[in-house]
């Protein structure tokens, strides 16, 4: 019959997922491992293992410094994206109005755009009126990717929202800021912490906007691709685990949080 | 006449505006649209105009000219172009054949195991990809992981596999996949089980099941997924830089040394406005066969 067929078919499914898992994170851990090397060039097996280059990185102040740049960027990334993406997530999901479905496609044009080719015309648009790039110009930029992203990720959890508890709040003689904060901000808040997460990693982590919009400002991937491409140096091993580091554990947090939220409610 | 039409109870134009204005779906969306008029729409109409500006020219007010567009053919401006298309394409396909399985697996078959899939497929997503390209350059290179791994175990030497065409097409395979995966999930699960399960009992073959059933069915999230790593990969940067060293140079690179080393910016204005203008096409036909309130909210 059927059935161990379909069992076998279900095997090869399972299977090649782990065999993908595997090859998503093959060269992470590769850049893990050549972070512990000793030695100036990397070379597998690795022969001397040492730590020599995350003290190095730590005490470098031109590293501190990026690392600010990226940090700073990334906070004010998120910030404005959350309110500008809340706003627009509740014309996206959850009002109905005419000029709707043109909004959630206008939503949609950055996302389904060439980043480097919006980095470049980002950069052109600063020159031409007039404003010197810097990590400022970096931030508008990023947003311009990060806020119809972010609107994407709140609006899944407003598409699930039942307006009828807002109403009901309404009709028990709340006030609108009452609802805002004892209605609608708790129940779409999950969706608001994923987006600032989404946010803030997303900017952390953008290479082609930053590399047309920071000016002589420098981000964390930024330094990395110009060591990378020329003038190697053992640190860009080191800084990407740190970076893959700090991100794991953002992530971990943000998972306990919603477990222990999810414990609460039960 | 349409105002006679209209009869006297009709509001005027201005009365009618302000009412479509109070809605708070607009106040709510006028944020975001200013946002992305002054950072979205205003970079590329700048754009738009430095491809008709003569070459080599800093300034957006000089006779425009046309001059760019013919240098795309006679100057040979659209190699990378092609380059892109072709790198893109065959990305594209390898993604599908990778992902479909996993798609079908996420939707179908693993229960709430799904949920871990996903997170574990999301979170490279928030590394840079830099360092994740740098990831395979260190796999693949002489000496490196893979290289030394064959030498200690089993006496081989393998030459270097980093800065060769197949390595940039590895890296794009290998960072865009979340973005044709996720959208294939959600156009899978669109597909029900129970439509499968009435052409099974009506005397489909798998084949016809999968052709006629859910191919079409889960057609939204294909294209979504196919559409956007197209454009993504067309105008992708790192991967060609990093993982390919010299051995292709793609639009977005050639587009980048336009502006930076050549000091050429309307040939990088024109080589972008054929990618916008490229990709462009295909997201206006995308999305007129898409109804995203149906995909993401799933109403």
């Amino acid at each position: 019959m059927g059935g161990r067929r379909a069992s076998i078919a279900r095997l090869l499914i399972v299977l090649w997922t782990l065999v993908i898992l595997a090859f998503l994170y093959l060269p992470m851990i590769s850049v893990v491992l050549a972070s512990f090397t000793k030695k100036r060039y990397f070379s597998f097996p690795i022969t001397a293992w040492d730590t020599v280059w995350y003290e190095k990185a730590l005490e470098s102040l031109s590293v501190r410094n990026i690392i600010a740049t990226s940090l700073s960027v990334a906070v004010m990334v998120t910030a404005f994206s959350v309110v500008l993406g809340f706003c627009s997530a509740l014309a996206f999901a959850r009002y109905d109005w005419k000029g709707r479905k043109q909004f959630q496609k206008m939503i949609l044009l950055p996302i389904f755009f060439p980043q480097a080719v919006l980095g470049l015309a980002l950069l052109l648009w600063f020159t031409n009126i007039g404003i010197v790039t810097s990590w400022k110009t970096a931030v508008f930029a990023h947003m311009v990717w990060i806020v119809p992203i972010v609107t994407l990720i709140m609006s899944i959890q407003v598409y699930s929202f039942d307006p009828a508890l807002e109403e009901a709040a309404f009709d028990l003689g709340a006030s609108r800021r009452q609802v805002l904060k004892e209605i609608t901000l708790p129940i779409l808040a999950p969706g608001i912490v994923s987006g600032a997460i989404f946010a803030f990693l997303l900017s952390w982590g953008n290479f082609p906007l930053s590399l047309f919009s920071t000016g002589a400002d420098q981000t964390v991937p930024e330094w990395l691709y110009a060591k990378m491409v020329m003038g190697y140096t053992p640190l860009v091993p080191t800084l990407g685990s740190l970076t893959m580091g700090g991100a794991a554990v953002v992530v971990v947090l943000v998972l306990i949080g919603f477990q222990i939220r999810r414990m609460r409610q039960r | 006449m349409a105002e006679a039409m209209a009869g006297p109870t009709s509001p005027p134009w201005h009365a009618k505006a302000g009412a479509w204005l109070r809605q708070p779906g607009v106040l709510a969306a006028l944020p975001t649209t200013l946002f992305l008029s002054i950072g979205f729409a205003g970079p590329l109409v700048i754009v738009l105009v430095y491809s008709f500006m003569p070459p080599r020219t800093f300034s957006m007010f000089q006779a425009p000219t046309l001059v760019n567009f013919v240098s795309v053919v006679t100057d040979s401006y659209y190699i990378s172009f092609f380059w892109s298309l072709g790198l893109s394409t065959v990305t594209v396909v390898l993604l599908l054949l990778v992902c479909y399985p996993i798609a079908y697996g996420m939707a179908k078959l693993f229960g709430r195991w799904a949920n871990l899939v996903t997170v574990l497929v999301a979170l490279p997503l928030l590394i840079s990809e830099n360092i994740r390209l740098f990831g395979w350059v260190l796999f693949l290179l002489k000496n490196g992981i893979l290289d030394g791994s064959l030498q200690a175990l089993f006496g081989l030497t393998i030459p270097s596999l980093v800065y060769s065409v197949p390595a940039i097409v590895l890296g794009l395979t290998y960072v865009y996949l979340p973005f044709m995966l996720f959208p294939l999930v959600i156009g899978l699960s669109m597909v029900p089980q129970s439509l499968k399960e009435a052409a099974a009992d009506l005397g489909a073959t798998r084949l016809q099941i999968f052709r006629e059933v859910e191919m079409p069915l889960a057609m939204p999230g294909i294209l979504i997924g196919a559409m956007l790593t197209f454009i993504l990969t067309l105008g992708s940067l790192a991967e060609s830089k990093i993982l390919g060293g010299q051995a292709v140079v793609m639009i977005a690179d050639d587009i980048e040394s336009a502006f930076t080393y050549a000091q050429n910016w309307p040939k990088g204005a024109v080589l972008s406005v054929l990618l916008i203008v490229f990709s462009g096409v295909l997201v206006f036909f995308l999305f007129r066969r898409i109804d995203l309130d149906r995909i993401i909210g799933r109403r």
